[in-house]
C-alpha cells in the first residue's frame, strides 16, 4: 500500500528547460566564460553555440533549434554600439524580432525567443539573463515540439548542422 | 525587378493542408532579391511549415528546391521530374512563375506563396518602391526620367492636377507630387520647354491582357501565320 502510494506519487521526470544560447564570441561568450571562471552559479539549463558575431545568426538557425526540440532560444550579443563588426548585433535584433513573428505564426509562444545584450565584462548579467530565461520557460512549460528524450547534444547538433550548411 | 510579398502563413498553410508530401519551389531571380521567394525564404517557409505540422501532429515530407528563374522553361523543366515524388507544389515565384510551373505540372496542384505587387527598385535592404506599371508606352524621355503613369497617383500625362500642396500629392501628403518633380528635374537640366508638349491619349488599348511580345528577329519563327 505504502509502496504503491510512493509509486503513484512519484513525480514525473522534473522539467529541466533546454535553452539554446546563440552568442557572440566577443561579448556574451567572454562574459559566460568569466561567470564560469568566477564560479558564479546559475541553472544548468543553457547550452551555448558560439558565433563570431550575432550578425551571422540566421533565422533558420533559430527555427531549426525549435524544430530539434529546444524549449527556448536566446540570442545574446554585444551592447548596442559596441559590436566588433559595427552593427551585427543590431541586425541580429531585427532578425530575432522577425523570427518571433514567424514562430508566433506557427503557434509557438514568441516569448520562447529573446535577444539580450551582455557586455564582455558583465558576467553577473549573463547569470541574470540565464535565470530570467529559465524562469520564463519554467512558467511556459516544455515546448509543444519538445521531443521526448531529445538531449541538449541533439538540439545543439541540429543547429551546428544548419550553421555548417 | 518584380517585387512580391509573402502571403500570410495561415493562408499558405490552409492551401496545402490536404496534402502530405509538398514541394516548395523557389525562384532565384527577382523574388530572391526582394527577400520573398528565394532559396533562403524557401528554407524559412519549409521550417515554419515543418514546425506547424509537428505541432498539429501531421506527417508528410516537405521538399525544397530553388531554380534560377521560374519564368524560363529551361530552368523549370527539371522540376517535372522532382515533383513526381510530391502531391502538391508551393511556388514562391511571382504570378508569372507560378503559372508557368502550373502549366508544366498539369496534373499537380501548384499554390502561390507570394502576392506579386509591382515592378520596382531596391531602395535599400528590405525597402522596395514601385517605378513602372509596364504600360506599353514609355514617357521617361520627355518627363526627365520620372514616370507620370506610375509616380503620379492619378497617372496624369500633362502636368499636375490642381491639388499639389508644397510639392506634395493631395491624395497622400507623404508622397511627392510627380509632376512637381518632373518640372524641377527638367528645369535643372535646362529642358523645361519639353513640358509644354501635349502628350496624346495614353494607348490603353495596348494594355489589353494577356500581352504578347515577339522580338522582330523572331517574327518568322513565331508570327509567320499572321
Amino acid at each position: 500500500m505504502e509502496a504503491s502510494k510512493v509509486i503513484s506519487a512519484a513525480p514525473e521526470a522534473e522539467f529541466v528547460p533546454k535553452i539554446l544560447a546563440l552568442v557572440c564570441t566577443y561579448c556574451t561568450y567572454t562574459a559566460a566564460d568569466m561567470a564560469g571562471s568566477a564560479r558564479m552559479q546559475y541553472p544548468p539549463t543553457v547550452r551555448i553555440v558560439k558565433y563570431l558575431c550575432t550578425g551571422r545568426i540566421d533565422i533558420l538557425h533559430i527555427l531549426k533549434a525549435f524544430e530539434a526540440g529546444a524549449d527556448a532560444v536566446m540570442v545574446s550579443g554585444c551592447e548596442a554600439g559596441s559590436c566588433h563588426f559595427l552593427e551585427g548585433n543590431l541586425r541580429a535584433r531585427e532578425r530575432v524580432e522577425y523570427a518571433k513573428k514567424l514562430i508566433a505564426e506557427v503557434g509557438l509562444e514568441p516569448e520562447r525567443l529573446e535577444m539580450f545584450e551582455v557586455a564582455a565584462s558583465d558576467a553577473p548579467k549573463w547569470v541574470q539573463v540565464v535565470r530570467e530565461m529559465t524562469e520564463r520557460v519554467e512558467k511556459l512549460g516544455p515546448s509543444p515540439l519538445h521531443r521526448v528524450g531529445a538531449s541538449f547534444a541533439q538540439v545543439e547538433a541540429a543547429v551546428q548542422r544548419v550553421v555548417a550548411q | 525587378m518584380i517585387i512580391a510579398e509573402r502571403k500570410p502563413f495561415r493562408e499558405i498553410q490552409d492551401m496545402v493542408a490536404p496534402y502530405g508530401n509538398v514541394l516548395i519551389a523557389g525562384c532565384g531571380t527577382c523574388v530572391a532579391v526582394c527577400l520573398a521567394g528565394g532559396e533562403k525564404e524557401v528554407g524559412l517557409l519549409a521550417a515554419q511549415l515543418k514546425l506547424a505540422r509537428n505541432l498539429a501532429g501531421q506527417t508528410g515530407r516537405l521538399g525544397e528546391i530553388t531554380v534560377e528563374r521560374q519564368c524560363d522553361r529551361e530552368f523549370i523543366e527539371p522540376l517535372r521530374e522532382v515533383a513526381t515524388d510530391y502531391e502538391a507544389v508551393i511556388s514562391t515565384a511571382c504570378g508569372a512563375g507560378v503559372q508557368f510551373l502550373a502549366a508544366l505540372l498539369q496534373d499537380k496542384p501548384v499554390f502561390p506563396a507570394l502576392n506579386t505587387t509591382f515592378i520596382g527598385v531596391n531602395e535599400a535592404a528590405g525597402h522596395y518602391t514601385e517605378r513602372c506599371r509596364s504600360c506599353h508606352q514609355c514617357y521617361l524621355g520627355i518627363t526627365g526620367g520620372i514616370c507620370p503613369v506610375t509616380m503620379c497617383t492619378k497617372g496624369l500625362l500633362n502636368g499636375p492636377c490642381g491639388g499639389p500642396i508644397g510639392g506634395k500629392c493631395e491624395v497622400d501628403p507623404a508622397r511627392d507630387c510627380a509632376w512637381c518633380q518632373i518640372y524641377e528635374r527638367l528645369e535643372s537640366q535646362g529642358r523645361l520647354q519639353q513640358i509644354e508638349a501635349i502628350l496624346p491619349l495614353h494607348p490603353h488599348s495596348r494594355t489589353t491582357s494577356p500581352g504578347t511580345v515577339i522580338h522582330p528577329a523572331y517574327l518568322r519563327r513565331y508570327a509567320a501565320h499572321e
